[in-house]
């Protein structure tokens, strides 16, 4: 009993740091229409900021918030420098971040070595807390609300503001949007450097669980390939129920069938592919 | 000039080991080969068909596993190789109708996530595959009695491989069914109104380049006696994709040169530059950017280009007129 218990609130608190992950990658997919491949590498660029921040001396959250806005503004370069020199080219841009993504985890070898990096989980939020007779790791629900907060915050941008509504008007259709006078390739710009930045801070906040090793790129972008194709790309929604899906067959497909556990994690995503290629609230077929 | 210069390659191949003398440099020549087959299976998809897979890797592991699966077990080198091509072609098989649900972008994310699924099968399941130490073959068979412990023997009977390869590739390219294919990628919807069955022509595109995908991971375990799962990840498709692209796709030249340039630059340049991934991301991201339709198309334009400026009097009207060779887009 006990045990599911740990496993479900493990894959809830893995399941919020797979939203602030694929939030970004499901906005650049729905409003740019590529898979961005390098969003693995921004994850992990974003928990390397932050090692070294910390290691400067700075707080945890400090640290958090200015490793996010750091990868924030790589992507907003990436996005303005490589993607914008291939309008419509969606292949090709999709190969560019490929290239992208191999270099930034060789630089990140080198920068950081080849040893796990583990980040100090932030004093405040260490020990277990006592809910209803259950413990819980106090820093994994720290994460599950967090996911919370960016979840609503994000809501609002999208459906209450201005940029919001221009954003969506995007995704829905690029080309009538720009008839109405939207800057599109504008919002390309905001959307990359935005998804950048909520992926680079999900590195660091993912740090204290999982640490910061290479690979870890490759192992988080096939996780925001299938939050994506499970959500329906260009839906908040969608890549938030998507996460927890992902969370729940993630760590328990690891609990219980460890030599399947990438299989477990794959066929439901090929399932929905073939039966609903849009995803289960996708706004735009993949 | 064209057959003179086909004969001249063809007997600078036969003859490459009597003259490099040194053993490793002819390994080398022989990962090559193994790769440009690869490459060439890949560019049936990716050229011809103008589908792009990120998954191909996983048919090379799957072809390399289950030989050496079956050699370990004590199957004869003829049956082994015959029952890792059926393997690669069922999983070809069962990729293509998962992956054929879509085309373009969705095709590409579909292959990904197959692939990334072969690879947690071959890193986790430890039972089979021994995880990540991999699968490790005895000695290099010696199928139907020949010995292919020695460098050039090994050599030799990859490029014999290769040569079969190259011409089914190039008749298959040349057929009406590889002009049907180059019409599904350029035409869908008026091959489609003209009676042909577009998926079928996908499907048995695919098991063909999946056929000699399996045929170069048959050849790389031979070649390395030894499987692991980093054959199979993410970085090997994307590398043989690199091989293709760069080479040129749509071109029976460009996959080889392609595996030329990676195999090199892997083996001979890492020897210098330690951050082989960096040159290979940076190289990707360039030739995208730079060079979209590859090195070989590129650089015939480029010596079209030449070939017109040194003549620049005589056809100055013309030229102004007749626009400058538009490239295909060649992704």
């Amino acid at each position: 009993m006990n045990l599911w218990f740990i496993l479900a609130i493990n894959s809830i608190a893995f399941g919020s740091l797979l939203f602030l992950l694929s939030a970004g990658f499901s906005l650049i997919f729905g409003l740019m229409r590529i898979p961005n491949l390098t969003h693995g590498s921004l994850f992990m660029l974003g928990a390397y900021f932050a090692v070294s921040l910390i290691s400067w001396g700075l707080g945890f959250w400090p640290a958090a918030i200015l490793a996010g806005l750091g990868v924030a503004a790589f992507g907003g370069l990436v996005e303005r420098l490589l993607l914008r020199r291939l309008p419509g080219a969606e292949l090709a841009q999709v190969l560019v971040t490929l290239g992208l993504s191999f270099m930034i985890a060789d630089v990140c070898l080198l920068g950081w070595g080849g040893d796990p990096i583990s980040i100090a989980t932030p004093p405040e939020l260490r020990g277990v807390s006592r809910i209803a007779g259950f413990a819980f790791p106090t820093y994994r629900l720290g994460v599950i609300i967090i996911a919370v907060v960016f979840a609503a915050a994000l809501w609002g941008l999208l459906d209450k503001t201005r940029l919001g509504a221009m954003i969506r008007a995007g995704v829905d259709d690029p080309a009538i949007a720009r008839v109405v006078g939207i800057r599109v390739s504008r919002l390309f710009t905001i959307v990359f450097s935005l998804g950048a930045g909520l992926a680079g801070f999900a590195g660091v906040i993912g740090g204290p669980i999982l640490s910061v090793y290479p690979g870890l790129d490759q192992d988080m972008l096939p996780l925001a390939l299938v939050v994506v194709i499970l959500g329906g790309s260009g839906s908040l929604f969608g890549s938030f129920v998507g996460s927890f899906v992902v969370g729940f067959l993630y760590n328990f497909g690891q609990a219980m069938f460890p030599e399947l556990a990438y299989v477990v994690l794959f066929l439901p995503m090929l399932v929905i592919l073939v039966l609903r290629p849009q995803g289960l609230f996708g706004r735009v077929a993949a | 000039v064209k057959q003179l210069a086909l004969a001249l390659a063809l007997g600078v191949l036969a003859t490459l080991p009597l003259w490099v003398g040194n053993g490793y440099y002819v390994n080398i020549a022989s990962q090559i080969l193994v790769y440009a087959i690869f490459a060439l299976g890949l560019n049936v998809l990716v050229g011809y068909a103008g589908l792009v897979s990120l998954g191909h890797a996983g048919l090379f592991g799957i072809a390399a596993y289950a030989g050496a699966l079956a050699i370990n077990s004590g199957a004869n080198p003829f049956v082994a190789i015959i029952a890792a091509l059926a393997a690669t072609l069922v999983a070809a098989a069962v990729f293509a109708v998962l992956a054929l649900r879509s085309t373009g972008l969705g095709f590409v994310m579909i292959t990904v996530a197959i692939g990334q699924i072969v690879w947690g099968v071959a890193y986790r399941w430890i039972s089979i595959t021994n995880g990540d130490n991999g699968v490790a073959i005895g000695t290099r068979p010696s199928p139907l009695g020949f010995s292919l412990s020695a460098a050039p023997q090994f050599y030799w009977a990859t490029l014999i491989v290769f040569l079969v390869a190259v011409t089914a590739i190039g008749i298959f390219a040349a057929s009406p069914f590889g002009a049907s294919l180059r019409g599904t990628r350029d035409q869908p919807r008026r091959m489609t109104a003209l009676g042909y069955h577009i998926w079928l022509i996908r499907f048995l595109a695919f098991l063909f380049s999946g056929l000699w995908s399996g045929v170069a991971g048959m050849l790389f375990l031979y070649y390395n006696q030894f499987i692991s799962p980093q054959a199979v990840a993410l970085g090997a498709s994307a590398e043989a994709l690199l091989m293709v692209i760069s080479g040129g796709t749509g071109t029976l030249l460009g996959p080889i040169v392609g595996a030329a340039l990676v195999v090199i630059m892997k083996d001979v340049a890492s020897a210098y530059i330690t951050r082989w991934n960096f040159v290979l991301g940076a190289i990707f991201v360039a030739i995208v950017i730079f060079m979209p339709e590859g090195i070989v198309p590129g650089s015939a334009r480029l010596a079209r280009w030449c070939l017109a400026k040194l003549r620049p009097q005589v056809t100055e009207v013309t030229s102004a007129a007749t626009p400058r060779p538009r490239p295909e887009s060649g992704l």
